[in-house]
């Protein structure tokens, strides 16, 4: 659909750019010896250092994609805001201290502590890169598809700009301004989404949702019709004629009626009512044009969905403002109209067609929508693996991630570490808590675009007015800046601290190490702007589900035994990463998800069934460390002692 | 300590009381996650019992949230003790040494 780019949009985003900057100048001149630039001298306080970890882990996969996803699938978008904040506990009760304690500018002093071993410094810094670049992507590609609607500006404008401004604040004082832009970001973020939270329970329920009084309601038009034995369709109307039909499936019927000005529309037949419903369809014709409900872009035929057809039993009703136990009870007894997707074909031209799919509520608040947990409704063995594989990675890729690993090394001591653990759960546990009633609040809201839900969350700011939508997508944006930060972060200790110093042995002075990081975030940034419009169009928000899978397998292993278990050795690390890495990435590429969505090859039976790979990768990355540490004792091990029990002597 | 990189604290005796509660909440927490899991994929239907207004999805989602932060609470309420503690045993060893 189209979108008006918002001035006040534009005017707030400035302003928090140029925030931004100011920040980033005032540390520039702070940010001199290299403890400065990789971890902000370690003396951020943990209450900022807890926000800034909001900042830093609240992507715009968990803003824009939970909520989007909440609001076409219902509670199955929420089970990863559950597992992301999940994966907390990890973080808290396991790495936080020790990571600390042990090391210094990346999670790869922590690993090496115990061995100085310049192999575990190099697969450290390896698996860094790669799972921050698997980050990094859907970042950016979601900084040029929110610049599209909200700016008006073209996809690699906002890749381009996005990358530009990062680059800036990492490279004039790297860890110090990185802080204060998520702590700001993530503060931001937090609170205005409870305002948008407070002005859906304000507003409650309609069966025609009019965004306010902004918007029509769109009443979705009927036809009486029969569908014959001999499986004919039959339609009872003056106004339209039929033109053709089609069963892509069993069960569904859809119809392209032409009415009498020659327009051609398609409907699907509804069995139970005996009738037609109207859809929306986006054709991508043979000549290359892409038409919204049968018009261009600038005709704006296309609308907004998201209703309930049914509140409590009834049709035609207005709520008024509901509790916060008010707001489920009402869904959990009315019927939610969510869209279903189907691509047919009409003489070369490829229609996706958007029909509708009244669901209880009931339904819409327990898992099963889009994760097939249920065997009553066609759940094979694979669907369950699958879904116990995302809950895994989820859980215990957190801990894992290497740039959230890095902002334990801001604060003075292992005891601050833990306090802003605390502090982050708190705040990233209100946020997501927050995601469940802004996807449902959309899903019910009309405000849903189908063909692109990521802007679910925005789109209904805007349904309360221009003000809360300039500042939710100004967010948007800051939500992309403060993580991409994170990440250039990382990726840049990773290249000038593991790989230079450690692991190459190139002896720097400390500015020249600051300047090596500097070069390397411009490096790093600059490679994230051209994968960020080399991937355009592509459905990103795997990619972070991936992300925290890779980290999960090729990173907590190693973090975890090397503090518990006591024979690990340097080559079991090493072993365990690589197998990680090299079996996490392999699974992916090899699965049916990748063949249908990357390579566009879903009439092919790929080889990995399962979508992703965290269930087989961790154990077999745990098992490679243990067997290997095993043949390796003796060679490698020096003491008896874990890293932490030397650490309490 | 074994390494001690930016040299900041000193050694700290609460460790392996920290690790021991650690690894004990976080066996814990697990158990809930897991139950979580296993309810859904054993008995999925479970989920959509109703429990008051709401039903066992949304009570046992936003559990784990509250219950995560409230054992960071405790968690951070026994360790900043034990740590006390040593630290007051520390204290008391140098008065009476002088």
């Amino acid at each position: 659909m189209r979108y008006m780019p918002s001035p006040w949009a534009i005017i707030i985003f400035i302003a928090f750019v140029v925030a931004v900057f100011a920040i980033s100048y005032y540390f520039a001149r702070k940010t001199r010896s290299s403890e400065g630039y990789f971890a902000a001298g370690g003396n951020i306080h943990w209450s900022v250092n807890g926000i800034a970890f909001a900042g830093d882990y609240l992507s715009a996969a968990s803003f824009l994609g939970i909520c989007g996803l909440i609001a076409v699938a219902g509670y199955d978008g929420f089970l990863y805001s559950i597992g992301y904040l999940a994966g907390w506990i990890v973080a808290l009760f396991v790495v936080a201290e020790p990571m600390k304690r042990l090391g210094k500018f990346t999670f790869a002093d922590a690993l090496d502590s115990k061995f100085r071993s310049r192999g575990i410094r190099l697969i450290a810094a390896i698996s860094t890169l790669i799972v921050s670049m698997f980050y990094l992507i859907p970042q950016m590609v979601g900084a040029g598809s929110l610049v599209t609607p909200l700016l008006g500006l073209p996809h690699w404008a906002g890749v381009l700009m996005v990358g530009s401004i990062v680059i800036i604040i990492v490279a004039t004082a790297g860890m110090a301004s990185t802080t204060y832009v998520q702590f700001i970001k993530g503060a931001l973020l937090v609170f205005f989404s409870l305002i948008l939270v407070i002005a859906i329970l304000a507003r409650g329920f309609s069966t025609s949702p009019d965004q306010g009084g902004q918007t029509d309601y769109h009443d979705f038009k009927t036809i009486e019709a029969v569908y014959a034995e001999d499986g004919q369709l039959a339609i009872e109307s003056g106004s339209y004629q039929l033109i053709k039909q089609w069963e892509p499936e069993p069960g569904l019927v859809l119809a392209k009626l032409q009415d009498n000005s020659g327009f051609g529309s398609i409907w699907k037949y509804n069995e139970e009512k005996e009738v037609l419903e109207e859809t929306l369809t986006v054709t991508q014709t043979a000549e290359g044009q892409t038409l919204y409900n049968g018009g261009t872009a600038d005709e704006e035929l296309f609308y907004q969905v998201g209703h309930m057809s049914r509140i409590e039993g009834r049709e035609d009703v207005e709520t008024g403002p509901v509790g916060m136990f008010s707001f489920f009870s009402t869904i959990k007894e009315s019927t939610v109209i969510r869209w279903e997707k189907e691509v047919i074909d009409d003489a070369g031209d490829s229609i996706t067609v958007y029909y509708q799919d009244p669901t209880p509520g009931r339904e819409v608040l327990r898992p099963g929508l889009v994760f097939k947990v249920d065997s009553d409704r066609g759940a094979t063995a694979t669907d369950k693996i699958d879904f116990a594989s995302l809950m895994l990675a989820l859980f215990f890729g957190t801990a894992a991630l290497p740039h959230i690993l890095i902002r334990y090394y801001t604060v003075p001591t292992p005891a601050c570490a833990r306090k802003s653990t605390i502090v982050a759960i708190a705040v990233i546990g209100f946020f997501y808590i927050l995601t469940l009633f802004i996807g449902l609040g959309a899903m019910t809201g009309g405000v849903v675009d189908i063909t692109n839900n990521n802007m679910s969350a925005p789109l209904l700011a805007r349904s309360f007015g221009i003000a809360l939508f300039a500042i939710i997508s100004a967010i948007a944006f800051a939500t992309v800046l403060g993580t991409v930060s994170g990440l250039i972060v990382a990726s840049s200790g990773a290249v000038a601290h593991d790989l230079m110093d450690r692991f190459m042995n190139i002896k720097m002075t400390d500015r020249r190490k600051v300047l090596s990081g500097k070069i390397a975030a411009i490096a790093v940034g600059s490679i994230a702007m051209v994968l960020g419009v080399i991937f355009k169009g592509m459905n990103v928000s795997y990619l972070v589900g991936w992300a925290f899978a890779i980290a999960a397998s090729a990173n907590l292993p190693a973090i975890l035994m090397i503090l518990f278990w006591k024979r690990t050795t340097a080559k079991g690390v090493i072993a365990s990463v690589l197998v990680g890495l090299l079996s996490s990435v392999t699974l992916i590429l090899l699965s049916q998800k990748t063949f249908n969505e990357v390579y566009h090859l879903s009439h092919l039976h790929a080889p990995v069934q399962i979508n992703n790979p965290a269930i087989l990768s961790v154990p077999l990355s745990f098992l490679t460390l243990v067997i290997v540490s095993l043949l390796t004792k003796k060679i490698d091990l020096a003491d008896d002692e874990t890293v932490l029990e030397k650490a309490a002597d | 300590m074994a390494k001690d990189p930016a040299g900041k604290w000193d050694k700290d005796e609460s460790i392996p009381y920290k690790i021991k509660l650690g690894m004990w909440m976080f066996l814990a927490y697990c158990v809930v996650y897991g139950g979580f899991i296993i309810i859904n994929l054993a008995d999925p239907k479970l989920m959509g019992i109703d429990i008051g207004s709401l039903n066992l999805a949304i009570v046992y989602g936003f559990a784990l949230i509250i219950l995560a932060l409230i054992m960071a609470l405790v968690y951070n309420f026994l360790a900043s003790r034990m740590e006390k503690k040593y630290r007051d045993k520390e204290k008391q060893e140098k008065v009476v040494g002088q």
